[in-house]
C-alpha cells in the first residue's frame, strides 16, 4: 500500500465509467482539468465528495473516482451542504448547470452562498437546456431561438457573478471551457479557498447551442472581448496589449495605450479583495455582438475574502456546548426537571 | 414570607379520581406559564395527568377579544390519565372573552373561578357580552358554581408592601388564582414556589412577590367563607410505576427520541429542517441539544431541509427532518432519492388539518395515504406511528433504528394534538433502549475485490459506506442502478429487479418488527375497535368502559403502518365486525381493506378536533346494539 505516499495523478480520479456526453461537449475538458487539480491539489479520493443535481453537466460524479452523489434537480447544493456540516473534514465539489442552480436551484442557490460552507461549485453555463433537448435556460440571450422559444427569449438573463455577489458570495470566478489550464489553476483557488467558491464555467454546448461564447473564444475576437483579471494588475486587454480600463469617477472607460495623454498608472488595478469593484466587473456583461460600445467580459477571479464557514461556526457552537465534556444517554434522558415517584 | 393559613381546619374534603381543568384568559395573561405550574404541582404530587394548550392562532390576537383567548387544559387524576380530558370541571376565566370562549365545555354543575377584574365594560365590550351584561351577574352562569374574585386587586393588595411597580405586581395575579386552586384541591404550594426561585434567581424581589401571591391565594381560599362552605376536593396519587419523571411534549419528546437514538447507535445526529406548525418545537428542542452533538440546520425551505439531511446520512450521520403536511409534500421528491440511494433518514411529520395550509394549529390523521402512496415511482417506505405524547419519544426512536439497521427512509407520524400535549415520563435508563447497529461497509485495500454498494445482506440491505472510507469511493443517485455495482443502469430487467428488491426490504421489516397485541379486550369476540395514531386515549377509555358495560369489545392498537405486523390479519378476522375510528376520511380503513379485504365500519371525524371518548363510546354502543 503506496497510495498515502505516492501523488495520485488525474488517472486515479478517473472512475471506471465512460463519460456519456456528446463529442465536442465542453464538459469533457472541464472533467479533465478537474481530476488533474484534484491530483494537483494532493486529494486523496476517499476524501472527495463530488455532489451534482440533474442536467448534462450534473453527470460529472459518475466519471471521478471518488465519493460522489448524483441528486435531483436543482438541489445538489443542500445536499452538499448538509453533507460538509455533518463532515467538515470532506473535501466537498458541487457540479451544477445553469439551469439546475439558477432556476429551479436559485432558492438553494442564493442560500447557499450566503451561508458560505466550504463547497467547490462548479457551475458549468452553457446557457441552454441541455439534456432535455434545446429549451432556453435562465442565462440565454435575449432573441435566442430555441424549441420553447420559437419567436425568441424574452426572459431577462442572469447573471451569474452579480447574482453571486449579491447573495454574499466569497469565492467568485469565471472561466471558459477553452482556457483548460486557466480553468485547472481557477479550480485549485477555489478549493484552497475556505468558504463557497463559486466558478462559473462558459461551456459549449455544440448540439443545441454551439457557439453561445464565440464572442469570447474566437481567435480573431479573443483579445478584444475579454480581459484576465489578475490580483494586483492593472485591466489591460487587446492583442497588442494596448488597452486599458480606468475609472472615470464611477464609470470604468476603455483607454487606448498608445495615446501619449493615457498613464499606466491611471489604470484600474485589479483587487481581489474589493468589493465594490467586484460588484462593478460584474457588470462588464456587455454583448459584444450587440451594436455599441462594450467593456470586455472578465475571467478570472472576481472576488475573494475571507469569511467564516458555515460549518465551523456550527462545530465551534457544539464544541463550545461540549465545554464540560459531551453529554451523556443518561442526562439527555433524565433532561432538566424531573421528579421521582417511590 | 407569609406561610400558608390553616384556618378552615374542619373544611369538608372531597375525593376525586380525576379533574379536568382550563385555564383561560388573554393570550398575554401568561395562562400556559401558569396551567404548567399546576401541571408540576400535580405531576411531583403523583397524579397522572395529561395537558393541551390551546392558543390563539393570530401571534398578537386583540387583547380582550375571543380570538385573543389563551387556555391551558389538563386533566389530573388518581388513575391513568389518557387525555387532557373532553369536558371541564373547573375554568379559571381571566377575563370576560375567557369566559365566552369556554363556557360550552364546561360541565354542567361544574365550577368557575373568574377575575371580576377582568369583567369591567371594557372587557365586557371586547368579549361580545356587551357593555352592562355581565354574565357573572345576569343568570349566564346559573347552572354552575360561580367563585367570582377580584384577582387584581387583592394582588395589589396582597403585594402593597413589596415595592415594585403596579404592572410587576400586576404580573403576579395567576400566582393569586394558582394559590386558590391549591387550597381547593388540597395541594402543595412548595413545587411552585421551588420553581420560582430557581427561575427568579437573580430577581430575588420578584421571585418573593409570585411567592408571596401564590401564599395569598392560597390564604385566600382557606380564609374566605364562600370556598370554605362549598369544600374542598382531593385528587390521591396515581400509584404510578416508581421512577424518576420528567414531563414532555410529542414534540419534545420524538426529538429527545431522535438525539437517544444516536447515541445509542454510535452516530451524530443531524436535523435539516425548516419551521413549520406545528412541528417546530422539534428543531427548537435539538438546537438546545449541542451538547450531545446534535448538529441543527435550518434550512432556506422544506426540500433543502430533507436534502440536507440526505447529505449528512450519505456522509454517515444519524439524518433527520421534521415537517408537516405541506412540507412533507414539497419533501416528496427527496423522498424517492433517499429510497433508490437506500440510506437512512428519518421524517416526523406532525400531521395538521390539510390540505394546503388547512388547519395549521389543528390536528388531523390526514397525512397516512401520503406517507404511504405519496411518491412517485414504486417507494415504499416504512412508516410508524405515536398514540401518545410519551410514546413519540419510543417512535421516533424506532424509527431511527428501523432506519439505520435497514438502510431506508422511515417516516414517523404524529400530530399536533400529541405535539403539544404533554403528560409525565418515565425515564428510561440507557440500557432499557434497544440496541441500534449501524452497519459500515469496511475499508479495501486496492487488490480486494471491487466494492459492490448494492451488494445486500438476507435482509435485503445494503451497507452503509461512508465518504472517507478507504476503497469504497463510489457513485449513487436518483438514476436507476444496476444490482450490486450500483452503476447507472436503464436495462428493463434490472429496473424490474431493484424495483422487488426495495419492496422486499421493506416487507422483511415485518420480521424484525412486535407481532400485534390487543391493548384491551378478549382475543375472540363481537366488535375490535382498530386505531392508530393519537386516538389511543379516546378509544382506550371507550372501550374500556364499553367492556365495563358488558359487552364484547376489544381495541388494539397499530403502530406499525407499513409493513403491518404479520399478525394483524388473522386478529382482525377473530372479531364479528372491525371498528376504525379515524380524524380522516378512512384512510387507514382503506389500507386495511384493500390489504386483507375485509370491510370494517368507519368512524370518521375531521373538525380539527380529536376524537372525545364519549363519542367512540356511543358509536360502539351503536354497533355492538346490532350485532
Ligand atoms: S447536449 Fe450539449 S451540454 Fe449536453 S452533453 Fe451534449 S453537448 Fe454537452
Amino acid at each position: 500500500m503506496t497510495d498515502t505516499l505516492t501523488k495520485l495523478t488525474a488517472k486515479d480520479f478517473t472512475s471506471n465509467q465512460e463519460p456519456k456526453w456528446c463529442a465536442g461537449c465542453g464538459d469533457h475538458a472541464v472533467l479533465q482539468q478537474l481530476k488533474s487539480a484534484m491530483a494537483d491539489l494532493a486529494l486523496k479520493t476517499e476524501e472527495v465528495v463530488v455532489v451534482s443535481g440533474i442536467g448534462c453537466s450534473s453527470r460529472l460524479p459518475y466519471y471521478v473516482a471518488t465519493y460522489g452523489i448524483h441528486g435531483i434537480h436543482g438541489r445538489a447544493l443542500p445536499v452538499a451542504s448538509g453533507l460538509k456540516a455533518a463532515r467538515p473534514e470532506l473535501s466537498v465539489w458541487v457540479a451544477t448547470g445553469d439551469g439546475d442552480a439558477l432556476s429551479i436551484g436559485g432558492n438553494h442557490y442564493i442560500h447557499t452562498i450566503r451561508r458560505n460552507p466550504d463547497l467547490n461549485v462548479l457551475l458549468l453555463n452553457n446557457e441552454i437546456y441541455g439534456l432535455t433537448k434545446g429549451q432556453y435556460s435562465p442565462t440565454s440571450k435575449i432573441g435566442q431561438r430555441t424549441v420553447t422559444s420559437p419567436n425568441g427569449v424574452v426572459d431577462y438573463p442572469m447573471n451569474t457573478v452579480a447574482l453571486t455577489l449579491g447573495a454574499g458570495g466569497t469565492f467568485v470566478a469565471r472561466v471558459m471551457d477553452r482556457d483548460g489550464k486557466f480553468m485547472r489553476e481557477i479550480f485549485k483557488r477555489a478549493a484552497e479557498h475556505r468558504g463557497t467558491s463559486l466558478v462559473e464555467i462558459y461551456q459549449n454546448c455544440p448540439i443545441f447551442n454551439d457557439g453561445a461564447f464565440t464572442a469570447f473564444t474566437d481567435r480573431e475576437r479573443k483579445a478584444d472581448t475579454t480581459i484576465y483579471l489578475e490580483h494586483g494588475k492593472p485591466l489591460i486587454f487587446g492583442k497588442e496589449s494596448d488597452k486599458g480600463i480606468k475609472l472615470d469617477g464611477f464609470t470604468p472607460v476603455v483607454v487606448d495605450l498608445n495615446d501619449p495623454k493615457v498613464s499606466r498608472d491611471d489604470l484600474w488595478i485589479h483587487d481581489e479583495n474589493d468589493f465594490i469593484k467586484a460588484n462593478m466587473l460584474s457588470r462588464f456583461f456587455d454583448d459584444p455582438d450587440a451594436e455599441g460600445d462594450y467593456l470586455p467580459r472578465p475571467f478570472g477571479i472576481f472576488y475573494a475574502e475571507d469569511r467564516f464557514t458555515y460549518e465551523d461556526a456550527l462545530t465551534a457552537q457544539v464544541e463550545k456546548a461540549q465545554e464540560d465534556g459531551e453529554g451523556t444517554l443518561e442526562s439527555l434522558l433524565t433532561g432538566k426537571s424531573t421528579w421521582t415517584i417511590k | 414570607m407569609t406561610d400558608i393559613t390553616t384556618t378552615n381546619k374542619g373544611v369538608n374534603v372531597t375525593p376525586k379520581t380525576s379533574v379536568t381543568v382550563l385555564f383561560a384568559g388573554d393570550s398575554g395573561d401568561g395562562m400556559q406559564l401558569t396551567g404548567t405550574q399546576f401541571a408540576n404541582t400535580v405531576a411531583v404530587y403523583g397524579s397522572d395527568l395529561n395537558t393541551f394548550p390551546n392558543f390563539p392562532s393570530e401571534i398578537r390576537a386583540p387583547a380582550g377579544t375571543i380570538s385573543g383567548v389563551s387556555g391551558f387544559q389538563m386533566q389530573f387524576g388518581s388513575q391513568s390519565v389518557y387525555t387532557p380530558g373532553a369536558k371541564f370541571d373547573v375554568l379559571i376565566a381571566m377575563n370576560a372573552a375567557a369566559l365566552k370562549a369556554n363556557l360550552n365545555k364546561l360541565h354542567h354543575g361544574g365550577i368557575i373561578i373568574a377575575d371580576t377584574d377582568g369583567f369591567d365594560d371594557k372587557n365586557l365590550r371586547l368579549s361580545g357580552y356587551g357593555e352592562g351584561n355581565n354574565p357573572l351577574e345576569d343568570g349566564t352562569v346559573a347552572d354552575y358554581t360561580v367563585f367570582s374574585v377580584p384577582v387584581v386587586s387583592l394582588t395589589r393588595k396582597a403585594l402593597a408592601d413589596t415595592g415594585l411597580s403596579v404592572k410587576n405586581i400586576d404580573r403576579c395575579k395567576n400566582m393569586f388564582i394558582l394559590g386558590i386552586l391549591y387550597w381547593l384541591y388540597s395541594l402543595p404550594i412548595d413545587t411552585t414556589i421551588k420553581t420560582l426561585q430557581t427561575k427568579f434567581k437573580n430577581k430575588a424581589d420578584i421571585a418573593a412577590a409570585n411567592i408571596k401571591a401564590v401564599t395569598a391565594g392560597y390564604n385566600f381560599g382557606d380564609e374566605t367563607d364562600m370556598f370554605a362552605q362549598f369544600g374542598r376536593f382531593s385528587v390521591a396519587p396515581a400509584g404510578k410505576q416508581p421512577g424518576t419523571y420528567r414531563r414532555v411534549t410529542g414534540n419534545e419528546a420524538a426529538a429527545i427520541g431522535l438525539a437517544a437514538a444516536s447515541k445509542k447507535a454510535g452516530l451524530k445526529l443531524f436535523l435539516g429542517s425548516y419551521p413549520i406548525t406545528p412541528a417546530t418545537e422539534i428543531l427548537q428542542t435539538l438546537a438546545n441539544l449541542k451538547q450531545w452533538g446534535v448538529k441543527t440546520f435550518q434550512a432556506e425551505d422544506e426540500i433543502a431541509g430533507v436534502l440536507s439531511s440526505i447529505g449528512a446520512s450519505y456522509g454517515g450521520a444519524l439524518a433527520a427532518t421534521s415537517t408537516s403536511g405541506p412540507g412533507l409534500a414539497l419533501k416528496s421528491e427527496a423522498l424517492g432519492l433517499a429510497v433508490i440511494m437506500e440510506i437512512p433518514l428519518v421524517v416526523v411529520n406532525v400531521q395538521r388539518g390539510g390540505p394546503s395550509t388547512g388547519l395549521p394549529t389543528k390536528p388531523e390523521q390526514s397525512d397516512l395515504f401520503i406517507s404511504m402512496y405519496g411518491r412517485h415511482g414504486e417507494a415504499p417506505m416504512p412508516i410508524i406511528s405515536a398514540h401518545s405524547p410519551v410514546d413519540c419519544f419510543y417512535a421516533a426512536y424506532e424509527a431511527a433504528k428501523l432506519s439505520v439497521e435497514h438502510m431506508t427512509p422511515v417516516i414517523c407520524l404524529t400530530d399536533g394534538y400529541l405535539a403539544f400535549s404533554s403528560e409525565p415520563m418515565l425515564i428510561p435508563s440507557p440500557a432499557e433502549l434497544s440496541e441500534i447497529k449501524p452497519v459500515f461497509a469496511k475499508p479495501r485495500a486496492a487488490d480486494d475485490e471491487p466494492y459492490l454498494p448494492y451488494k445486500r445482506n438476507n435482509m435485503g440491505v445494503r451497507d452503509w459506506a461512508v465518504p472517507g472510507t478507504k476503497g469504497l469511493e463510489h457513485r449513487i443517485g436518483g438514476l436507476e442502478k444496476a444490482n450490486e455495482t450500483g452503476n447507472v443502469s436503464h436495462d428493463p430487467a434490472n429496473h424490474a429487479l431493484m424495483t422487488k428488491l426495495r419492496a422486499e426490504k421493506v416487507e422483511k421489516i415485518a420480521d424484525c418488527i412486535p407481532l400485534q397485541t390487543l391493548d384491551n379486550g378478549a382475543e375472540k369476540g363481537d366488535l375490535l375497535v382498530l386505531g392508530w395514531g393519537s386516538t389511543y386515549g379516546a378509544i382506550k377509555i371507550a372501550v374500556d368502559r364499553a367492556i365495563k358495560a358488558g359487552h364484547s369489545v376489544s381495541h388494539a392498537h397499530v403502530r406499525y403502518l407499513n409493513p403491518f405486523p404479520k399478525n394483524l390479519g388473522t386478529m382482525l378476522g377473530n372479531y364479528k365486525k372491525v371498528l376504525i375510528p379515524e380524524n380522516n376520511c378512512g384512510q387507514l380503513l382503506m389500507m386495511i381493506r384493500d390489504r386483507f379485504l375485509i370491510e370494517p365500519v368507519a368512524f370518521n371525524k375531521v373538525e380539527g378536533l380529536p376524537f372525545n371518548e364519549m363519542e367512540i363510546e356511543a358509536k360502539i354502543t351503536d354497533i355492538v346494539k346490532e350485532l
